[in-house]
């Protein structure tokens, strides 16, 4: 095949040599990316498959819309919570309630923790290991490690030649046990890492200084949900009554130990992110800022919806803190604002997925979507139905849906959310990104990068922990000044609802824009759909052929070894990709099962 | 080769023998152990290597290995680095694709019959398995030939114990919980149910199984009785109001700020089997019913399924013969300014604690 251009810019190839990983490990869930290399070993073709699917929506046919957020919050377990903050706004949004501020400074502090612990294990643990060579840590010198660490983060206080040097000796037993564990089978000898060993070093230390500290940065949803991973949610505000000076305050979910607690946190988090987490990705990224592929879509689509209302139940750009808008085309100077009840907005095309439409030429707006599966291979595609050599993209190739807004391939995400805050001129986020550049010695065309995206990501981690901060201060303000309400009931009960009523809750999770559309009639869910960020990003081609956003940052990347594509998973963990999220949609017809069709 | 121990390990931590011994006590505690095992612990730490373990995911949300993570005691990095050999886990192995699947083969000829299968999520058997597909195949196969060879198998989480949240009515992939996989392999399985597990109960009945060499004591639906053997309600700390019927009506009420009984709302404590009131979360720092929401019953068998959250069970039996919290519970509201209601509320407590005892 020669050469096409699809609508949305990427020149594709596929007559040179196909790769597969398959899987694609170091993500939530299942993928499989297939791409062809030219004679010079750059990608000139990429395919992104969604390989799970579960059928949560059809599951929450009939039921009790104030349950929805308990079965959607087990849509991921990674980003734990955010569909259930989002499944409860589109409950109060579809029966019009009203929440407490107190429940809305929780919501924001939960969330905010969220996206603190959601990046920086992304960044240590899913992603680090793109960038870092664990053996070669093992031949770095102490002493210049040391060094290392207290010019890049003078006040983190685990910086001793000794510390490194237990470390290092920890590691190598491990290494010389010969059982590598999560280790084995790297890339190890590959060319494409360049850190020096004592940077290695440093940042197999963090990797696991990095895995004792996230537990505790989510202890404040335990305290304010009970528990985590999926701690609980309430339609109507929060389930936990805040008592502090009344009686049985010391058996109550909320009061002044449990505030002290989530204090104590905020504060433990705020300083890690700052000496350990940011001077990390200036250091690596200083050794790889030449590495400047994957852009793909962030210069030029890019979507954020906004999240992180100041004040409660005020869902406008103006009232929230994380940034909303569209930019379509690359063009910075102009960001166009994002609704979701518009019908012509955010619509899902299927043909290239497998699911089946009436009409799959046409879109279809979550609120009237629909989605029979279909599991069948194109023509083109090698082996079998159940043994997949290769993927026809010309035909169906993945159980993730193709969401287009206004017909455009977006990409969504940190770095999306910091193109459209820096486009709308958000103070914090100008400051944060030019002051990263700065440092770096980079230009802006370089935030459009796979390193980019880790960046962005680091930075929105830094904002997050000081936000938690901003809410639990409000928090306590406002219970200073009497108001200890955290949940209204007035509309808790379904007998108090109307016959038919649809609404629709979104949020930013930490890999994206994220929302839930319900329909409610008779008191029971008769219809809910979810587009999720991975939704966008992993979007197979569409009905005009334009690629999704995984596909697109991985074209014209120079894989330094074929066999080794370790440049692949970069750029794809550079979008944190959660697989369980893309993949679970399925409509109000689903009923009669997927079809499965052999060649 | 040198092979690294536990106590090795934490040693050269600089963790002196003194705190050594103290996590041995602590984790013997943590498995509900008499303070003599605590030495079995350490001698099981100081001498053996790292057992391996093929950790697989089929149709699940990974809410089981983040709360892996979040383990207290022992902490992860330790689990992994010192206890077990994380030899194949796709959330977190540094390799991919054809590299990732060759080391469960790798793992299958060097330790053939001795490694443990632990099952993340379960696979479905619609659409001819392949709505989870692993390497161009259905994870099926990926899960049958590991459990073909394994010594045992964990079934973390309620997906793999009871098929969790995708087999919740219609089922639309066919999501089958391990132990009903058609062809598994007859492998010995432990369930550790709960949406998810409580992160110390998972490490708990890992750091049982490195010391003890064998699997925890289970009971008839195959759950560690160690944690599984108690309900909720049994231990909770709100039991007290509960028997003296006194209950949040709703949310944010003058009663859910003084921590009365969940039951009215709906909690599921009563028939709900976990650790939860006793070990509590994240490092025992609460629990649901502390931050004021019902139990919803996550480590049951199809907990989706028997009805809507917010409705209370409909008779659960512990105030008496004829008394439901309907009764009791109003008869409590009237105590508020009645000595004589109050004394008939404690009558109830105290047939109630007797039904209870008969109950079980």
């Amino acid at each position: 095949m020669t050469a096409v251009v699809t609508p949305n810019g990427f020149s594709l190839d596929t007559s040179g040599k196909r790769v597969v990983v398959d899987p694609v490990t170091r993500i939530e869930g299942h993928m499989r990316c297939e791409v062809n290399l030219d004679a010079d070993n750059v990608i000139r073709n990429a395919v992104s498959t969604g390989t799970m699917w579960r059928g949560l929506e059809v599951i929450l046919k009939g039921r009790d819309p104030r349950d929805a957020w308990a079965f959607v919050q087990r849509i991921c377990g990674v980003c734990t919570g955010t569909h259930a903050l989002t499944s409860v706004r589109a409950v109060e949004d579809a029966l019009g309630i009203a929440i407490p501020e107190n429940a809305n400074s929780i919501r924001n502090i939960m969330q905010l923790s969220l996206q603190v612990h959601d990046h920086l294990v992304h960044f240590y643990h899913l992603h680090a290991l793109d960038w870092v060579n664990p053996i070669t840590a093992l031949a770095a010198d102490p002493k210049a490690t040391s060094e290392l660490q207290q010019t890049v983060s003078p006040h983190h206080p685990n910086s001793s030649p000794g510390y490194f040097r237990d470390i290092q000796s920890r590691l190598r037993k491990f290494v010389e046990s010969g059982q590598l564990g999560p280790f084995k089978n790297g890339y190890w000898t590959n060319p494409a890492y360049v850190l020096p060993p004592e940077a290695n070093l440093m940042a197999v230390t963090h990797y696991l200084e990095a895995l004792d500290f996230q537990r505790e940065i989510m202890t404040v949803r335990t305290i304010f949900g009970g528990k985590d991973t999926h701690p609980n949610w309430l339609v109507g505000g929060v389930p936990c009554a805040i008592n502090m000076d009344g009686p049985m305050a010391a058996g109550a979910p909320i009061n002044m130990e449990r505030l002290d607690y989530v204090s104590s946190i905020v504060d433990r988090t705020i300083t890690f992110v700052n000496d350990v987490y940011i001077p990390d990705i200036i250091a690596i990224g200083g050794f790889y800022k030449g590495w400047l592929y994957g852009g793909g879509l962030s210069g030029k689509s890019v979507l954020a919806y906004g999240c992180i209302p100041d004040k409660a139940n005020d869902y406008s750009p103006a009232n929230l803190m994380m940034p909303s808008g569209a930019i379509v085309d690359g063009k910075l100077q102009e960001v166009f604002p994002v609704d979701l009840r518009d019908p012509g907005q955010v619509q899902e095309f299927v043909p290239h997925s497998w699911y089946k439409y009436p009409d799959e030429t046409k879109g279809l707006h979550p609120w009237d979507g629909i989605t029979e599966p279909n599991y069948v291979l194109g023509a083109g595609a090698k082996g079998t139905s159940t043994a997949i050599e290769q993927i026809d993209e010309n035909a169906k190739y993945s159980w993730i849906k193709a969401p287009r807004w206004r017909g455009h391939a977006m990409e969504v995400g940190p770095l999306a959310r910091y193109v459209v805050g820096y486009a709308k001129g958000d103070p914090h986020i100008k400051e944060q990104v030019d002051r990263t550049l700065a440092t770096l010695g980079v230009p802006l065309e370089a935030l459009f990068s796979t390193l980019g995206r880790t960046a962005a990501r680091a930075l929105e981690a830094q904002w997050a922990a000081e936000k938690q901060r901003y809410f639990l201060d409000k928090l306590i303000a406002n219970i200073k000044a009497g108001d200890s309400a955290t949940a209204n009931t007035a509309k808790f009960d379904p007998k108090t609802w109307p016959k038919e009523v649809k609404g629709v809750g979104f949020s930013e999770a930490p890999r994206g824009a994220l929302a839930h559309w319900i329909r409610i009639r008779d008191t029971r869910i008769e219809n809910y759909q979810c587009v999720v960020p991975t939704t966008w990003n992993g979007s197979p081609r569409d009905n005009q052929g334009n690629i999704g956003a995984f596909e697109a940052a991985l074209m014209n990347t120079k894989v330094a070894r074929a066999e080794e594509p370790v440049e692949i998973l970069r750029t794809l963990h550079s979008f944190d990709p959660c697989l369980a999220c893309s993949t679970h949609v399925i409509g109000p017809d689903g009923q009669q099962m997927a079809e499965v069709t052999v060649r | 080769m040198t092979v690294e121990t536990f106590y090795q390990v934490m040693r050269r931590q600089g963790i002196t023998r003194r705190s050594f011994t103290k996590f041995c006590s602590l984790t013997a505690a943590a498995l509900g152990l008499s303070p003599a095992h605590a030495q079995q612990i350490a001698t099981a730490m100081e001498t053996k290597p790292r057992l391996p373990v093929l950790w697989l995911h089929g149709l699940e949300c990974t809410c089981c290995s983040e709360s892996f993570i979040r383990s207290a005691h022992p902490l992860a990095k330790d689990v992994i680095l010192s206890m077990i050999s994380l030899d194949y886990d796709d959330t977190i192995m540094a390799a991919a694709g054809h590299q990732a699947e060759s080391i469960i083969d790798e793992t299958i000829a060097k330790y053939n019959g001795n490694y443990i299968l632990a099952c993340e999520g379960n696979p479905p058997l619609n659409q001819e398995g392949m709505s989870c597909i692993i390497g161009g195949r259905p994870y099926l196969e990926q899960l049958r030939k590991a459990a073909a060879n394994c010594k045992a198998i964990i079934s973390w989480g309620s997906c793999a114990s009871w098929g969790c949240v995708q087999a919740a009515r219609p089922n639309p992939t066919q999501a089958t919980p391990i132990h009903k996989v058609p062809g598994l392999a007859p492998k010995p399985i432990i369930k550790v149910p709960g949406c998810p597990p409580i992160a110390e109960v998972m490490t708990a009945v890992v750091a049982y199984i490195v010391t003890f060499e064998r699997f925890p004591e289970l009971d008839a639906q195959g759950r560690p009785k160690m944690f599984y053997s108690q309900r909720i309600h049994d231990k909770c700390y709100r039991r007290p109001h509960f028997d003296a019927g006194q209950f949040v009506e709703a949310f944010d009420d003058e009663g859910a700020r003084r921590g009365y009984c969940l039951y009215k709302v709906g909690c599921k404590g009563p028939t709900t089997y976990n650790a939860c009131s006793t070990v509590r979360w994240n490092g025992g720092l609460s629990f649901p019913i502390q931050a004021g929401h019902p139990c919803i019953g996550c480590s049951e068998d199809g907990f989706w399924d028997k009805g809507d959250f917010y409705n209370r069970l409909s008779r659960i039996h512990g105030f008496g013969i004829e008394a439901t919290a309907d009764e009791i519970g109003g008869t409590a509201a009237l105590a508020v300014g009645g000595l004589a209601a109050v004394h008939a509320g404690i009558s109830a407590v105290k047939r109630a604690r007797e039904k209870t005892g008969a109950d079980q």
